[in-house]
């Protein structure tokens, strides 16, 4: 293991970089919109719900390595060249907006409806007691929960091995095959992942001991 | 404490498992695989059966069909007369040792490259076709060779873990190269234009261009990888008779017809001078 480590730690580090870069770029966007459609799920106008239902649906229920595929084979065909990098991404912000969608909507739908009444009734609109009184409420109920969809996506990232992103999981891929060392190989990568997953864990039980 | 101990002689029992799995196939290895075969009337080749033009299975009557099985027949109508038999089983690159050192099969023709390490596990033949690396590009690419890649910016295919990836390093160290898992991966991957050429065996990329003519093979090969038989070390009677077997079916011009057969409608591939 300390062999492989002296041998190939340049591009092992790459390789935590890149996953690194792609779990952050998709954690920010994936709560962003993920977010926004647990909203639109809540709203009281009915297409709206509909639309989130249908984005929802689509991308909890179709495999990340699909939706991935689709960006890496299908868009620079037709539409944009894309890297291997940059379609994974995409892809793991997708995929993890919808599962990070439904376990927004079910801290809102956990605060106690009289919240909204009472905060509508002093004269907030819809949109500023959702700001202010509910989603504030919401959040910390979901804190545990958030955490494991992340800790998830930045597991997930894994999927740019497949698309040539060099990320961690690639990188031990192709030290595993020149090296002919797989154990210790995927040991190493194994432990380079709890280095980045760990912290992850540790940040979001802290939060959830200050807030909750 | 009790728990303890029925895991350790659990673990006591599969490393018995194991270790005399491993000398079951030595044992197994000991027997003269012509002699027996010369008695059965069957030789047992490991073939390919997803390799285009090699060896590939036929869905619609379930044989394998290719340049290495018409070969394997007219060999061993060649070893053992004309009521000789050959039976196919399909390996892959990964299966092909473990199963020819167990006796399930008494040679490998599966486009397997003649390499010294290899040779200290098994025996090989003389070449049997004289493969080499090359690339596949789109048609009307500007890439017209090897030497084209290497510049910064381009950007080449390959399969992880495969020596084609390693060669190419040398051959065109300033392209980057993108290592997909298998070779339709890393076909697709070309079509949808990530990379600029992908590079293999020539064998296998002409396999590609004939289902996707807008593809084709350029600048020929790059390195030697004569593709050789196999048969399990010490087995020098069976080596003997595939290299005089190989020789008959050269002489009598047979192989050529059987090179013409496969390989006469891919494009770019050197048929005359493949001819023996």
């Amino acid at each position: 293991m300390i062999s492989i480590f002296q041998n190939y730690g340049g591009e092992l580090l790459y390789g935590l970089g890149q996953t690194l870069l792609c779990s952050i770029i998709a954690l920010f966007f994936a709560l962003i919109i993920g977010s926004g459609f647990a909203i639109l799920e809540v709203v009281p106008n009915k297409f709206f719900r509909i639309i989130a239902r249908i984005y929802i649906e689509v991308f909890r229920n179709i495999p990340l390595l699909v939706i991935t595929m689709f960006f890496y084979v299908v868009i620079p065909m037709y539409i944009v060249e894309i890297s291997g990098f940059v379609s994974g991404t995409i892809g793991l912000t997708l995929y993890s907006s919808a599962f990070i969608a439904e376990t927004v909507r079910s801290g809102i739908q956990s605060v106690d409806p009289g919240q909204m009444e009472g905060a509508r009734s002093t004269g907030l609109s819809f949109w500023q007691s959702m700001r202010y009184i509910v989603l504030p409420q919401a959040f910390r109920y979901v804190i545990p929960p958030l955490g494991n969809q992340f800790i998830n996506l930045v597991k997930n990232s894994s999927v740019l091995a497949f698309v040539a992103g060099f990320d961690l999981m690639y990188q031990g891929n192709v030290i595993a095959s020149d090296s002919l060392q797989s154990m210790s190989t995927y040991l190493c990568v194994g432990v380079l992942y709890l280095i980045l997953t760990l912290p992850l864990s540790y940040y979001m039980r802290y939060l959830e001991k200050r807030l909750a | 404490m009790k728990k303890i101990f029925s895991r350790i002689g659990l673990l006591v029992a599969l490393v018995v498992m194991v270790v005399s799995l491993g000398a079951c196939s030595s044992s197994a290895s000991k027997k003269n695989v012509l002699r027996d075969d010369q008695q059965s009337k069957t030789i047992t080749w490991g073939v390919k059966a997803d390799t285009k033009l090699f060896g590939l299975m036929d869905v619609k009557d379930n044989q394998i069909k290719g340049f290495e099985i018409d070969l394997a027949k007219a060999m061993t109508k060649q070893i053992l007369g004309k009521n000789g038999k050959a039976r196919f089983i399909q390996v892959t690159s990964q299966t092909r040792m473990p199963l020819l050192r167990n006796g399930n099969i008494d040679a490998i023709m599966a486009t397997m490259t003649i390499t010294p390490e290899r040779a200290k596990q098994v025996d090989f033949s003389r070449s049997y076709f004289d493969a080499g690396q090359a690339i596949l590009v789109k048609n009307g690419s500007p890439i017209k060779n090897v030497r084209d890649l290497n510049k910064k910016g381009a950007v080449v295919l390959g399969v992880v873990g495969s020596n084609s990836v390693q060669n190419i390093k040398k051959f065109a160290p300033k392209a980057r190269v993108l290592q997909l898992s298998d070779y339709s991966q890393a076909l697709t991957a070309l079509k949808s234009g990530q990379g600029d050429a992908l590079t293999t065996d020539n064998g296998i990329l002409y396999g590609m261009s004939i289902e996707n003519p807008g593809y084709s093979v350029v600048g020929g090969t790059f390195t030697n990888e004569p593709y050789g038989i196999a048969v399990d070390k010490g087995q020098v009677g069976m080596r003997n008779a595939m290299n005089s077997a190989l020789t008959k079916v050269e002489n009598s011009g047979e192989y050529n017809k059987l090179l013409y057969k496969w390989f006469h409608k891919v494009k770019g591939f050197d048929l005359k001078g493949a001819e023996r």
